[in-house]
């Protein structure tokens, strides 16, 4: 190309030289800056490449401030974390009843994706015609099933019931239902179908197979009913890991200064309908109270305060070698 | 090559028409032969003809209509005049560009990886969206390419539509048409100064002898003008030129790209055919200068001339580093496989143990219900794996580096210091590919001259008839320059030169308005064009600068000059024959003629630039053949010769010619001659006969009325300029040169006018050219010769020494010899000027043989070199001359500071020896205190004994100085950034002297190793007498042998192939055309420049790319192992808790723009630090910035940052209710965060585009996820991520998550930063430590380095006695001293002219530590003088000598020797610095010396006396300071 180039150079005079090379790559033009007269490049900091800049040196001398300055804040956080996860007084204030799965993978590649998300949005043509991920839930011999998938196909049904034991007698103890979902999902990604009842809504459509009862008999609560049942949004909404805990429901504290749950007896009243030996699962109930940072769990706090030590520790380690190498460096530090 | 073969054949049996010789079938098989080739030949026709009949297709044609036609199914094919560089059309692109990408493996990897998406069983991705990166890829990648093609298309635009006047059919008349619209067989009418374009055949010339000026610049850079001649039957018409006549066939070439070959025949409608040659082109690009009007037919047009041929474009290299990085990728490659691999056994595993029957509720079975077995499950998740971790393999990377690379590239383009105010030109990169290499450079092949050296030549000095005159004044002229030159560096041109430039610039200005009046459309294109040419050409040094043309006379020979014109105009006034010239005066006289003649210099004058100077006497013989000629010689014995119409003499290389067609006929103008050369005389002023004062060329007024000091001469080579302008200087200048005359300007005599016979031009194999002229004073014939000593010394007519006149010559002879090998000890360029008498049957017996080579048309070349040859024989000396080549500014500095860099430097030059190893030495490529090994070998078995020879010497010397290494290993504080001067201090210091011959030897297999291994113990090599094949042999077997990045630097095209071999090849956009920079892929001005290029910009590339491919590397496997470690938590089953959207814009949106500015701008060292310690640059060739195990060490580091980084989110989340993105986002985010601020650690430069960049991604992730987050509820399956982000971040968990982990990621890697940088830093970081100071600072502290260490060394020697200092500065002595025949260690001799015998010839010139001490000192001269006087006082003969001379001692040091001798002539150091220098020439010729000047041979005895007085002058004081004594003994002891 070269020669041609430098015949263009005779004709439009200004490109200058760098058009030899111009055949191959755009920055021959980019480059081109130089006027027709001289090509001369500008004196400018960014092109010398003399932009003002910080140059940190890491040496000890430089870098141990930074070590302390870090595990001086990482300690504290981490007893202030560690402290307020063992703080939390179980059963004061909103008691959050969980119930557990281990070994349950809500994570495995092929059950997340087994769902469809315009269905449980609540659109019509997709609760007919749900979507292909559902196969092998997604029809019930061609009659689409709502909600279709693995996921809602493998939701967890057992139902427990707490009870404040007086004496013999228990007595059950207030679990709202509501408010257990994020707010989101069940205002804006959980919808169900128009219609003016639920039943006719969901005409036409089959329960997914190991459902007992069809999706719009899920609760009698018009507004936990269907799609918007707050205890299926919540099994949709697939745990990170295979051992979770999903929350199941709500005790709202009692007035004034009594644990929501005081000491006692309690019943726990299991229907068990969900299996879990296939998979050597668990099934746990867990009841908590949370702070700020959720439930329980001092690794946070732990984790802040070895970090903090360490880094410390860092900083006198750098200290002393600081002490003994650094004064070959000091020359080059201080100008002088 | 075969081609060319038929068409020479082909020639012979048409073109010359006398088949007459052949035999009948002979004949018949060529016309076979002939049929055969037809088809490689192209045959040319007007277009103005109508169409020929049916029966030859292969025409183009014109119409009566302006359209063209090509007549179907014609057998070939003729280009347009169009220029089409762009690779795509509109509908092309898209199909072309993709294929073209997909010629890179890696984007054939991607797309596979993303069609993989599209099989249901292993979806891991919405397949639509895994497209997507590498779809972004081949998009930016197409723009990329869209964009140059549509530059390349509006420059070919631009092109196109340039005008040319091409003849009309219908309006009888030359019209204005496009360039594109020019076809093959059109008559085009080019004025001057317009650009030419096509390759035209020249038909037609408005100059009279048919001659046409072209400058060939665009094409190969050389911007003196070249002639090309008018096709010879054409000349002779007299009316003229009529394209509607024009009814000839040209037969010629296809076309090729040999620039310097055009062969074919024209047809005469009568059936005559001619020859046509390069002569006859002119090609495409080319200028038209100096002449009216040309008009020529298009041969060849469009992509098919010649130039567009030439046009190879860009290379594409690939750069070590980037190899290096492919193994790595391939681990990478492996490392997937690996992880793949165990995914897939690990969930094989998984789904095995739920059994067969009982199947978990979460484990999803096909769709039609069935349960995958474990064996196809592991089989298809190594499928999925594969898409899932495809990151791994940095997709992004070569996109990336390819951003950097430009990137860098723009920056090296604009960096000031490597643009060059003089030429107007900057650094051009060629190839894109390849910055990086330019930091890990360990072997610089250099060429010498237009290299270091400047290829300015001046005129130094002379010898003629065995008297040397040594042009004092002249001398100090030069030096003069040279101060100005470095003073007012770049400061305006000299006051002379200056209205000089002004004047043709004004001029061509004023021709520009001329030209576009004429022809208005022009103005756009053409105007611009012109006035940017204008520019060149008084830029361009085609015009020497007045260094080279002002040369003072010196008197003595000026004195004799004048003297020898008085008396040969008496002779003439008398009749007198010129014998009765002294034989000293008459070699005088034909030493200027020589001078003056001898050579293909053009003249012009400056006012008018468009005419080339016409002085010339209309002489011209009606009959102008050579028969003709012939005839009048030798009536009786030549008159039946070839009527070829082959009649130039142009025989080999470059030379111009001249034509045999219009030789001067002498007899019937004798007279005319006379008369008009009376008449000049006459009119000539009285010249002054004691000339010292006048100036020159002073006021000379030739006939034209031109100022004769205003001609200028445009020559081929600047040694040819150089020449004129010494003879000019004495009055003899060449004032006019046609192809058969030459007009020299005389003193007293006027203006006499040489007939040319032939000129033979110079090439490489004979090195030498001649001229031949009949003498208009003696009507002799004389051969003018001019060349190489080393081959004219061999055709001196052998002398007897019986007579006195024999005698005599061969004195002449000696002498001179002994001039010329001190001319080439002071570095300067020798040439020999001989002259011969031929009598006129000696002529016109070698004429008819030279004759008959000029018309063979095969062989033809080897033919006229035999001719040649055979003429240049029985010559008679006339004298020598010498010509400086200055060195480039800087070069020696450069040198030094590039070799303390680690760069080994070889020059391999065509040179002789004495003159290179002269040059070495000055520009500090050898050192005083350095052995020298010369290898100079006569056979194959010799050269390997020697090699053995030196072999275990240097073997001997190396263990010895091992032991020193380790006594002088005593490092405190700052030494350690100098441990490699602390080794080249204690180390022998040796250098190789190798020639051409020897070289060849050497290179054979069975001795390359040795050689090498002897080559690579030197600190530089010096190769003499290099062919460009041995150059390139040379760099090839070091690049493959050693492995090491070589980079080859020249200028000349006998560098190209050096240039090409090398991994880096560096052309010099110098005087010497554009051949090298075309094959280079750097081009830098100026060779100092390198420095910068390497030192810096090559480690700043090297540091950066390699950070940034080991840092990509890290990210990637980071990345890509946080989704492994979820595998252990998802049942192996390819789930990724990650949003596959930020999976797969994590790389391209993310976490890319802050690398890309890193590898950009990062500068681990400042460009100060990096070139005031050259150290710094062995970082980039110890490949310390990227080693293998670095690669290994990210790897690992990458893996625990990803440990924490997914554990320490795990820990705090296990056994909650999290759902799988939204701890999926924390971890992305957390990996961000790690490795943004991972890159925070490895960036050394902290400018506001860095943390711009960084806060941009972060918040660009930020912005991304919100607004991904919240834009659709029901998108996005499966993560469908609504409000997870905002969620997220009004969690102060997510925080804290966030930046324990991080902190807790990279806190090793800061530690260990840390601690590297405190306890054992690297050079890099010393360096960097350094940038702190202030610049005073910076040069108190490098003085203070420079000064201990030698001290400290000294104290090592134990030579702690107060004398010590003083045995620094002199080196000198030390040698003088080892000159001393007791210590000559020359093992073997040889005799100058006779055979050459091997010789090792090895002299330790000083002790390292002394040199070490001078260097320590030179900078501070005071100081030393302070030592001295500490020194002993005893010896005051001693005290005085060290007191003058380490002044002096310092300056040897300096870069030029001619500040030397600038020095030693200034009155104050007069007798000392006479002796001085003479004691440094004297050391020279002994240190390599008696390597070539035997002991017995007939070496100048005054010279040897010369040596023998001053070293033993030298000797005396030395024996004065008692450190230098035992230091002499120290050397003793190391000798051999």
């Amino acid at each position: 190309m070269a020669i041609n180039y430098n015949a263009k150079d005779e004709v439009d005079g200004g490109h200058g030289s760098n058009l030899v090379m111009g055949g191959h790559s755009g920055t021959g033009n980019a480059i081109g800056g130089g006027g027709p007269k001289s090509r001369r490049p500008d004196n400018t900091a960014f092109k010398q490449q003399r932009l003002p800049a910080w140059q940190p040196i890491l040496t000890a001398g430089t870098v141990l401030p930074a070590f302390f300055v870090v595990g001086l804040i990482f300690i504290p956080i981490g007893i202030g974390v560690f402290v307020t996860s063992n703080n939390i007084r179980e059963f004061e204030g909103h008691v959050f009843m969980y119930y557990g799965l281990s070994n349950f993978y809500q994570n495995h590649r092929r059950y997340v994706k087994s769902r469809d998300d315009s269905q449980l949005n609540g659109d019509i043509t997709a609760l007919r015609n749900p979507s292909k991920e559902c196969e092998p839930y997604r029809r019930d011999e061609d009659i689409p099933i709502a909600p279709c998938g693995a996921i809602a196909n493998s939701m967890f049904n057992d139902t427990l019931e707490l009870f404040q034991m007086n004496g013999t007698t228990p007595i059950p103890i207030a679990l709202h239902k509501k408010g257990i979902a994020w707010w989101t999902d069940k205002n804006v990604k959980f919808r169900n179908p128009p219609g003016e009842n639920l039943t006719e809504t969901f005409a036409g459509t089959a329960k997914p197979r190991n459902w007992p009862k069809p999706v719009y008999m899920l609760d009698k609560d018009e507004e936990n009913n269907g799609f918007i049942n707050e205890d299926f949004i919540v099994w949709m909404r697939t745990a990170a890991l295979p051992t979770f805990r999903k929350l199941y429901r709500l005790i709202e504290r009692k007035n004034g200064l009594h644990p929501t749950l005081p000491v006692g007896q309690y019943l726990l009243k299991i229907t068990y309908n969900y299996p879990v030996h296939t998979f050597d699962g668990r099934k746990r109930m867990i009841l908590s109270t949370i702070s700020w940072m959720g439930g329980k769990n001092p690794f946070l706090g732990i984790a802040y305060i070895t970090v903090g030590s360490i880094c410390f520790l860092f900083g006198v380690v750098l200290l002393v070698i600081h002490h003994k190498y650094g004064n070959r460096n000091n020359s080059a530090d201080i100008p002088n | 090559m075969e081609r060319d073969g038929g068409a020479k054949r082909k020639e012979t049996a048409s073109g010359e028409e006398g088949a007459q010789g052949l035999e009948e079938p002979k004949r018949h098989q060529q016309q076979r032969r002939r049929r055969r080739r037809e088809s490689k030949t192209r045959t040319v026709r007007s277009n103005l003809l109508p169409p020929p009949g049916g029966g030859e297709p292969e025409v183009a044609v014109k119409g009566t209509s302006h359209r063209w036609r090509r007549n179907q199914g014609s057998s070939q094919y003729l280009a347009d005049n169009r220029l089409k560089t762009t690779k795509y059309t509109v509908l092309s692109f898209l199909p072309k560009n993709l294929f073209e990408q997909f010629h890179r493996l890696a984007n054939v990897y991607f797309v596979l990886i993303a069609l993989f998406n599209f099989v249901p069983v292993l979806n891991a991705f919405q397949p639509e969206l895994a497209l997507a990166p590498v779809l972004f890829i081949l998009a930016v990648t197409a723009i990329k390419d869209l964009w140059e093609d549509y530059s390349r298309h509006r420059s070919d635009h631009e092109i196109n539509h340039m005008d040319c006047l091409v003849y009309c059919r219908d309006e009888k008349k030359y019209v204005n048409r496009y360039w594109k619209e020019v076809r093959v067989g059109d008559f085009v009418q080019l004025r001057c100064n317009e650009i030419i374009p096509a390759d035209i055949l020249l038909l037609s010339s408005s100059d009279p002898d048919g001659l046409c000026h072209i400058e060939t610049a665009n094409l190969d850079g050389e911007t003196n003008l070249k002639q090309r001649q008018v096709v010879r039957e054409f000349l002779e018409l007299d009316a003229e030129f009529n394209p509607m006549k024009f009814t000839s066939v040209i037969e010629c070439e296809k076309p090729n790209n040999d620039l310097s070959r055009f062969r074919g025949y024209i047809i005469h409608e009568n059936g005559k055919k001619a020859a046509l040659y390069k002569e006859n082109l002119l090609l495409r690009g080319c200028t038209i200068r100096n002449t009216e009007e040309i008009t020529g037919i298009v041969i060849y047009a469009g992509h098919e001339t010649k130039a567009l041929l030439n046009n190879s474009g860009p290379r594409y290299k690939r750069s070590k580093l980037e190899r290096q990085m492919n193994m790595d990728v391939l681990w990478c490659v492996l490392i997937l496989v690996v992880m793949c691999l165990f995914s897939a056994i690990g969930h094989g595993l998984w789904v095995w143990q739920y059994g067969e029957r009982k199947k978990p509720l979460f484990d999803v079975p096909e769709s039609d219900g069935s349960y995958l077995s474990p064996v196809l499950a592991a089989v298809y998740l190594f499928l999925t794996m594969i898409i899932v971790l495809q990151v791994l393999i940095p997709i992004s990377l070569y996109v990336s580096i390819e951003i950097v690379k430009i990137c860098q590239v723009f920056f090296i383009h604009q960096d000031k210091e490597l643009y060059d105010e003089e030429t107007d030109s900057k650094l051009q990169c060629r190839a894109l590919n390849i910055t990086e290499d330019l930091g890990q450079i360990q072997y610089i092949f250099s060429d010498k001259t237009g290299t270091l050296t400047e290829n300015k030549m001046v005129f130094r000095r002379c010898t003629v008839s065995g008297i040397e005159y040594s042009h004092d004044a002249n001398a100090r002229r030069i030096a003069m320059y040279q101060e100005a030159d470095s003073e007012e560096d770049e400061a305006a041109p000299k006051g002379g030169t200056l209205s000089q430039r002004g004047s043709i610039g004004s001029h061509q200005s004023v021709k520009v308005v001329h030209r576009t009046q004429s022809t208005k459309s022009h103005r756009r294109t053409g105007s611009r064009a012109e006035a940017k040419r204008a520019s060149i050409l008084s830029k361009h040094t085609a015009f020497s600068s007045p260094m080279e043309k002002d040369i003072t006379p010196d008197p003595k020979l000026f004195e004799k000059v004048n003297e020898c014109a008085r008396c040969l105009e008496i002779m003439r006034n008398e009749e007198k024959s010129l014998t009765h010239l002294t034989p000293e005066l008459a070699d005088i006289f034909d030493f200027f003629i020589a001078l003056t003649i001898c050579n293909t210099v053009v003249v012009t004058a400056p006012n008018q630039p468009r005419h080339k100077v016409r002085v010339r006497f209309e002489l011209k013989s009606p009959v102008k053949t050579i028969e003709d000629f012939i005839r009048r010689f030798t009536p009786s014995r030549l008159t039946s010769g070839s009527n070829s119409g082959s009649s130039s003499s142009l025989s080999t290389g470059k030379s111009t010619h001249k034509t045999g067609s219009s030789f001067l006929s002498t007899l019937s103008t004798e007279n005319t001659l006379l008369k008009l050369e009376a008449r000049l005389t006459r009119s000539s002023p009285k010249m002054n006969n004691n000339g010292y004062g006048v100036q020159p060329a002073g006021g000379w007024t030739t006939e034209n009325g031109l100022k004769e000091g205003e001609l200028r001469y445009e020559a081929e080579s600047p040694d040819e300029a150089a020449l004129v302008y010494a003879a000019r200087a004495y009055n003899c200048s060449l004032v006019g040169r046609l192809p058969d005359q030459v007009s020299v300007e005389l003193p007293h005599l006027g203006r006499l006018t040489f007939e040319l016979l032939h000129t033979l031009g110079f090439d490489s194999i004979r090195k030498r050219m001649s001229v031949v002229i009949r003498h208009p004073l003696t009507d002799e014939i004389n051969v003018y010769t001019k060349g190489a000593d080393s081959v004219m010394m061999d055709l001196l007519l052998p002398c007897s020494s019986d007579d006195s006149r024999g005698k005599h010559q061969k004195k002449i002879q000696s002498k001179t010899q002994n001039y010329l090998n001190l001319y080439a000890v002071d570095g300067l360029r020798t040439l020999c000027i001989a002259k011969k008498v031929l009598s006129k049957e000696e002529y016109a017996c070698w004429l008819q043989s030279h004759l008959e080579a000029e018309s063979s048309l095969e062989n033809r070349d080897e033919l006229l070199f035999q001719s040649a040859i055979r003429l240049e024989t029985n010559l008679h000396l006339l004298g020598a001359t010498g010509i400086e080549d200055r060195l480039q500014d800087g070069v020696p500095e450069t040198i030094a500071n590039l070799r303390q860099a680690g760069l080994q430097i070889w020059v391999l030059t065509g040179d002789k020896q004495e003159t290179a190893v002269n040059i070495a030495y000055a520009c500090k490529l050898l050192d005083h205190d350095e052995e020298i090994i010369t290898l100079n070998a006569e056979s194959q078995e010799t050269c390997a004994a020697l090699l053995e020879q030196c072999l275990y010497y240097v073997e001997s010397k190396f263990s010895n100085s091992e032991v020193e290494k380790s006594l002088g290993k005593v490092n405190i504080g700052f030494t350690s950034l100098y441990p490699p001067s602390s080794s080249t201090a204690t180390s022998p210091n040796l250098g190789l002297v190798i020639d051409g011959r020897t070289l060849a030897y050497a290179l054979d297999r069975t001795l390359e190793d040795k050689f090498l291994s002897l080559a690579r113990r030197c600190r530089s090599v010096l190769c003499c007498r290099s062919t460009p094949l041995q150059k390139s042999m040379v760099v090839k077997l070091v690049r493959n042998k050693l492995k090491a990045m070589t980079l080859a630097i020249g200028d000349g095209a006998n560098d190209v192939s050096m240039i090409q071999v090398a991994d880096v090849g560096v052309g010099i956009s110098g005087q010497e055309g554009m051949q090298a920079v075309m094959a280079s892929d750097f081009a830098v001005p100026r060779f100092r420049q390198l420095e910068k290029l390497l030192l810096v910009h090559g480690h700043w590339c090297y540091s950066r790319l390699a950070n940034m491919v080991l840092y990509f590397f890290y990210k990637n496997a980071m990345f890509v192992a946080l989704l492994f470690w979820f595998q252990f938590y998802c049942g192996f089953s390819g789930s990724s808790m990650i949003d596959q959207w930020y999976l797969i814009f994590f790389n391209l949106l993310f976490s890319s723009l802050p690398q890309l500015i890193t590898g950009v701008l990062d500068k681990d060292v400042p460009a100060e630090i990096l070139v005031t310690v050259p150290q710094l640059y062995k970082s980039g060739q110890n490949m310390e910035e990227y080693q293998p195990h670095m690669f290994w060490m990210n790897m690992i580091d990458a893996v625990y940052q990803s440990l924490v980084c997914f554990f320490i989110p795990y820990l705090t989340y296990h056994d909650s209710d999290v759902d799988l993105f939204s701890w999926g986002t924390i971890i992305t985010t957390i990996a961000l965060f790690t490795i943004i601020l991972h890159l925070g650690i490895e960036t050394k430069t902290w400018t506001w585009l860095h943390w711009t960049a960084c806060g941009f991604s972060i918040l660009l992730f930020f912005i991304v996820a919100l607004v991904y987050n919240s834009s659709c509820s029901t998108c996005f399956p499966p993560s469908n991520p609504y409000w997870t982000m905002q969620r997220l971040m009004g969690d102060p968990m997510f925080y804290l998550t966030s930046i324990i982990s991080s902190v807790a990621a990279l806190l090793p890697r800061f530690f260990y930063r840390t601690l590297q940088g405190t306890v054992f830093p690297t050079q890099l970081q010393l360096g960097r430590q350094l940038a702190r100071w202030t610049p005073k600072d910076l040069n108190l502290h490098k003085d203070t380095i420079s000064q201990q260490h030698p001290t400290r060394e000294q104290e090592l020697q134990s030579s702690a006695s107060k004398s010590s200092d003083t045995s620094g500065p002199y080196p000198q002595d030390h040698s003088s001293l080892a000159s001393q025949p007791g210590h000559q260690p020359v093992s073997v001799t040889e005799s100058q002219t006779g055979h050459r015998t091997a010789i090792v010839n090895a002299q330790p010139m000083a002790h390292d530590a002394m040199m070490d001490s001078l260097k320590g000192h030179s900078p501070v001269p005071q100081r030393t003088e302070g030592s001295v006087q500490e020194g002993p006082s005893g010896d005051s003969e001693g005290e005085s000598s060290t007191r003058e001379a380490s002044p002096l001692s310092s300056v040897l040091d300096l870069p030029d020797f001619s500040l030397l001798n600038w020095f030693s002539s200034t009155p104050l150091f007069n007798g000392f610095g006479r002796a001085f220098r003479l004691s440094q020439s004297s050391l020279q010729t002994d240190m390599l010396g008696s390597t070539f000047l035997s002991v017995g041979s007939q070496l100048d005895q005054d010279l040897k006396g010369l040596k023998r007085e001053t070293s033993d002058c030298f000797q005396e004081k030395v024996k004065g300071t008692a450190a230098v004594c035992r230091n002499s003994e120290n050397l003793e002891t190391t000798f051999l």
